[in-house]
Formats: C-alpha cells, structure tokens, sequence
C-alpha cells in the first residue's frame, strides 16, 4: 500500500533537515503506529506526503500502491486515496461544512471517473455516517470547524474520512485535545472503518488511543528516523519506561 | 469663489456640449437649477478630496471612451417575475418592456410625467441630490439632474409584490447614457427595485429614493458587464421612521465604476444598510465605493458591507462615512470594507470616516486587506478540491458576508451564480 524508502526533508526556508532517512511500509489493511517525542519528525512526514507547501524532499521516495506520491499535487494524492486527519482542523468562515464535504466528495469521485452524487443520495450517506459519529444536523450547517469544540473538529476529520473513504488514512495526532469520551467516539469511527483494503498511520504520543485503535505495528520515530520497529508491545514499554532507554539503545 | 483654470476649463467643455431637455415648467426648472450648481461647483477632478484614489477624468470628458459591448445577462433576476421596464442606449423600449402598471404601483418615464405640470415627483427630482450636495459636493449628480433624457418614476401606495426590473441594454458602442430614477415608497409601503446591465460606455445614472414613515425599499442590481464601461451612479435616500432601506450592487467587470450612495435617516428606528461586492480582474479595472450615511434621528441602525475580489493589478476603493448628529442617540453604525488581493498587483485604499456628535452610540468600523488563507487552501486540496476550485470557494467565502445583505434568498442565490461563474471563467 504506502512504501517509503529514504525519505529526507528539509525545511524549505530554513534549509533545516528534518527527515534525515525515513522508511516505512504499510501494507493493506495493516494499522500502523508512529510515536516519539516531540519534534522527531512525525506530523512533517504527514505533512510531506499529503503534499503540504514548504517542504523540500532532498531525498528518497514515496508510493502509495506503487504510483509515486511525492510527483501529485495535493488534490491528486486524495484522489489516488490518501487521506490526513489533521492535528489541528482548519476552520473555513463563509462554507458551510456540507457544502465542503459535498464539494470533496464530489470533486475525487470526478477525478476517479464516476458521476458525481445526486443531492439526495448524498444527503442520505452523510447522515448515516454523521449519525454514528454523533455529529447533529446543526455542525453540518455551520461552516466549516468555526466553534467546533476539539473534540468536534476531530469527530468532523472522521466523517471525512467517512465520506471520502480513502485507502490510506493519516491520523496525525487525532488524540490531542479530546477527553475520554470523545476518544472513544473517534476511535470508534475509526475502527468502523478498518478493512482490507484500507490501511491506517497513527501517528500518536501516547499509547492511551492505541488502546482503542489496536494497530499491527509500532514504530518509535526520533531525530527524523525510524529507530525501532515492533508489535504492540513496544507502545506499552514507552508508555511505562518513556524514550529515553529507546533514544540511548539507539545512539 | 471662481474655480481653478483646469477645472474652468474641464467644466466649460462638457457643460457647452450637453444640452438640457424640454420639460413641463417644473421639471425644467429643477433641471436649469442643477445645471446652475453645476456650474458653480465645477466637475470632479482629482485634486477633489473624494475623487484622491478615482480619476475622474474619463467621467468628466466630452467624449465617452469607447467600449465593446458584451452581450447581455437576460437572464438574471428573471426568476423573480419581475416588471421589466427596458432602456437601450439609454433609450426606452416600449416594445420590449412590460405594461408600465401593476398593484400598488404608480410608475411613469421621466421623459412623459416630465410634460405633466403638476406631478409626485416634483418634490423629489433634484431635490434630494441637492440634499446630498452637502457637506461633499457631488457635482456628477447635478449634470445628471440637469441632462437626464429618461428615467422611472416608482410610486409605491402599498406592498407591491412583483419586483420592478430596469434592464439597460446596449446596441451601440461610444456613446453615453444618462437616466434619473426617482422611488417615493408611501407610508407602510414596500417595493423592489432591480437592475442590470450597462446602457452606453458611459452611463451616469441617479436615483433618489423617499422611503416614507413604515416604509420599505430593496435595492438589488449587476451592474454592466461590458468589458470597457465607466459608470457613475448615486443614490440619494431620505428615509422616516420605523423605514427600511436595502441596497446591494454586484460588480463584475467594467474599467471604471464609481458608486455613490447617500442616506439620510431622518426618523426614529430607521433601518439603512448599504453593500456590494465587486470582483475585479485586470489593472485597467478600478472600482470606487462611496458611502455617506447621516443618522438623524433616535436608534437608527446602519449597515455599510463591501467586498472586494482583486487580481491582475486590479484596484478598489471605499470612501465609507458615518456622520452621527447631535441627539442621534441609540445609533448603531456598523461598517466594514474588506478586500481580498489574490496577488501582489492589486490595490485596496480604504477611506472609513466616523464622525459622531451624539455621546450615547455604538459605531464600529473595520477594513481589512489579506490574501487567501494557505491553511484553508491546503486543507480544501487535501481532501481532494483542485486549487482552482479552492481558491473560488475561498472567494465566495469571502463574498458571503455582503450577499447575505440581500434580503430576497432568490435573488441573492441568482448574484451568487453569477459570481461562481464568473470566477469559474477567469482562472487564476
């Protein structure tokens, strides 16, 4: 599914390195899981391969089912089925957030070939799956995240998901800002949508959400690298003894 | 005190090449009066304090810059059944418009109630622009009082449910039209006035407006889409208690528009709001907002909302005044001019004027200048919007605000189609 292989970055303005070598394969219906401490690169690996401006690859590749990620403008690489669950959702004044999810939903399903939605069948699907994310009629009228609470604004990154059922999702930090409940919620939303075409990126500081999102594999990520790699046990051995025995083993 | 020599001289040519036409006694009068201010004010010219940021030479001038005529938008505001009246060159086109009679409704041209000695209208033509000439003189709308061949008189004695539709359609390019509008809205009545289209390559047109006790006046218009087209229009409103004025332009092309509007509140609880957006491509387009709002009276609540699309060198302009009298206490005053400047070319100069003797009044004014929002834009790709689409759904965003000035969902809904697709056009 997501092959990258020796992935470096820069920072564009800084001329900063900040992934020095990154390489990762997520095959079909696997979850995987990033963690790591602050500042070793995670939410730019997200960032780089959802297309963001400002970064500079200097290095390496990345796939998604073998067409190269890193050539397509960003509205490209979601239509081939990646997807980003953002940190932190941007709020959009002036669209309303049916409208914007209309409009995605609509614009990938003409870039892969197919008739757009009529007004009724998509009215029928984003209820149903607004439903079970108990996101009420009136946050899809307002615009898009503006005086969403956190949690809403991450309950909303998963109806997108939802909407737009991408193959490769990226949840950077989808736990930051929620309570238990709106944990659970989230991650609820997401197990639903786990498949066997669908693999799952989770990038996350804290083992609490792998609680509810078991993933397959865990990778410990730091300094731009990927410094180790296992099952789930290796979130619980950070979650009890921190990095700092992951950093120095890895020195 | 005797003009400056350039202004002399401007003023001379063009008032020696326009000629005032005949009329019953009283309409020839307020016209030979408006000619005399005219006069005696001398045409704008830059040097003028309110005509700083707009040229208005090309207003001014004896000759009409030419302009290619586009065809025209028959379609918009077609949906709200409107009564059609149609000008061609600035000319009435009897065949093609609608029987001038409906309910509630008395309207008349100016060129036939012209030729009655005693009409409605004559408390108004001239009289509310004169109103208007102070504290800025506007001498545009006196050489328009003065020289308007045509025009709609409107009289509303009640609710007049079908909108009234002034279409200007145009046939030849070079020339200029001239056409002076005068509403008298009666008490707890309520009319509707559109309009749209370009009449000539230069078109000055006037409407004064008298919104009675309890009365209601909408004002919804496209202005002409004619690549090449200047234009000048004032609105002059005097408005009573308990009244309701409404009036929103959209602008999509043209080189030079320049918009006047002033209000004047002078009963209780009156309600004034005043917007438009304009989206501009090119640096030969220039697009001037001005503003001059007078409350009067108690608790009067103003509305000023202007949005600006710029790009390719493009400039806007917004002159907005809210002048609070002494004793005007409970005024709300709310104005905001914004621009969205799509790149480094375009141009926005904000001129917001608060001026406020009354000590017991809540006035905000804000402008702004930005961009699109990389963020948003990023976010809108990320889920699959081209960068186009984005960027005219940002815009749109932007425009909303001022559209929602619109208090007729069909209408608005019928500026918004034309708005996406004009930027659906104009890529990038």
């Amino acid at each position: 599914m997501l092959e990258i292989k020796g992935l470096k970055v820069d920072l564009e303005e800084e001329e900063k390195s900040i992934l020095k070598g990154v390489d990762l394969t997520v095959g079909a219906g696997e979850v995987h899981a990033i963690m790591g401490p602050n500042g070793s690169g995670k939410s730019t690996l997200s960032y780089v391969l959802s297309g963001k401006d400002g970064y500079e690859v200097t290095a390496g590749s990345a796939t998604l089912d073998g067409a190269d990620l890193l050539d397509m403008e960003p509205e490209e690489r979601a239509a081939a089925g990646l997807f980003l669950a953002f940190q932190y959702p941007v709020e959009i004044p002036g669209v309303g957030n049916m409208t914007f999810l209309r409009t995605a939903v609509n614009a990938q399903r003409k870039a892969r070939g197919q008739d757009e939605l009529s007004a009724g069948d998509f009215l029928k699907e984003v209820r149903a799956r607004a439903k079970d994310l108990k996101i009420d009629a009136e946050m899809l009228k307002r615009p898009v995240n503006v005086g969403f609470s956190g949690g809403e604004k991450k309950r909303n990154e998963i109806l997108q998901m939802a909407m737009l059922e991408p193959k490769m999702c990226i949840l950077d930090e989808t736990d930051s800002g929620l309570d238990v409940d709106a944990m659970k919620l989230v991650s609820e939303g997401v197990n639903a949508l786990r498949s066997e075409g669908r693999s799952f990126l989770v990038i996350t500081h804290y083992q609490r959400l792998l609680d509810h999102i078991k993933p397959d594999v865990v990778h410990i990520m730091s300094n731009g690298r990927i410094i180790k790699t296992g099952g789930p046990d290796l979130a619980l051995e950070v979650e009890n003894n921190g990095y700092a025995d992951l950093l120095a083993e890895a020195e | 005190m005797a003009l400056p020599q350039f202004k002399q001289d401007a003023t001379d040519a063009r008032l020696d090449a326009v000629t005032v036409p005949e009329g019953a006694a009283w309409l020839t009068q307020a016209r030979k009066d408006a000619m005399t201010r005219t006069a005696t004010m001398g045409l704008p010219h830059r040097r003028d304090e309110y005509w700083k940021y707009t040229d208005p030479a090309t207003l001014v001038a004896v000759d009409a810059p030419a302009a290619e005529v586009l065809d025209d938008d028959d379609a918009i505001f077609s949906d709200a059944k409107p009564l059609t009246l149609v000008f061609v060159d600035g000319v009435f086109d009897a065949a093609a418009s609608d029987d001038l009679t409906g309910e509630n409704l008395d309207i008349a041209r100016l060129a036939e109630a012209g030729a009655q000695d005693i009409h409605w209208a004559k408390d108004i033509y001239g009289v509310l622009e004169l109103a208007g000439q102070n504290p800025v003189q506007r001498p545009l709308a006196s050489l328009n009082t003065a020289t308007a061949t045509d025009g709609v008189l409107i009289r509303a004695t009640g609710p007049v449910d079908r909108p009234v539709c002034l279409r200007y359609r145009r046939k030849e390019s070079g020339t200029d039209a001239v056409l002076h509008h005068v509403v008298r809205v009666e008490p707890g009545a309520k009319v509707t006035l559109l309009e749209t289209g370009s009449a000539a390559a230069r078109l000055s047109t006037v409407t004064e407006v008298s919104v009675a006790d309890g009365g209601e006046f909408h004002h919804v218009r496209q202005q002409g889409r004619d690549h090449g087209r200047r234009m000048n229009t004032h609105t002059f409103a005097r408005i009573g208690e308990g009244s309701v004025f409404k009036s929103f332009t959209l602008s999509l092309n043209g080189v030079l528009t320049r918009n006047d509007c002033v209000i004047e509140m002078l009963g209780d609880d009156a309600v004034a709001h005043v917007a438009g957006a304009c989206v501009g491509d090119g640096d030969g387009f220039h697009h001037d907002d001005t503003v001059f709002i007078t409350h009067d009276a108690l608790r009067g609540e103003s509305r000023q909302v202007f949005k600006k699309v710029l790009r390719n060198g493009a400039v806007g302009v917004f002159q907005g005044k809210i002048l609070v009298k002494e004793g005007a206490q409970k005024t709300d005053g709310y104005q905001i001019s914004q621009s969205l400047l799509l790149d480094d070319d375009s141009q926005f100069l904000a001129k917001p004027e608060l001026e406020i003797y009354a000590d017991d009044v809540a006035c905000s004014h804000g402008s702004t200048s930005g961009a699109i929002s990389e963020e948003a834009l990023f976010y809108l790709r990320s889920r699959g919007v081209s960068e186009k689409a984005a960027t005219n759904l940002l815009t749109l965003a932007f425009l909303a605000e001022a559209l929602e000035e619109i208090a007729d969902e069909g209408l608005a809904e019928d500026l918004r189609d034309r708005l996406a697709g004009w930027l659906d056009r104009h890529a990038g």
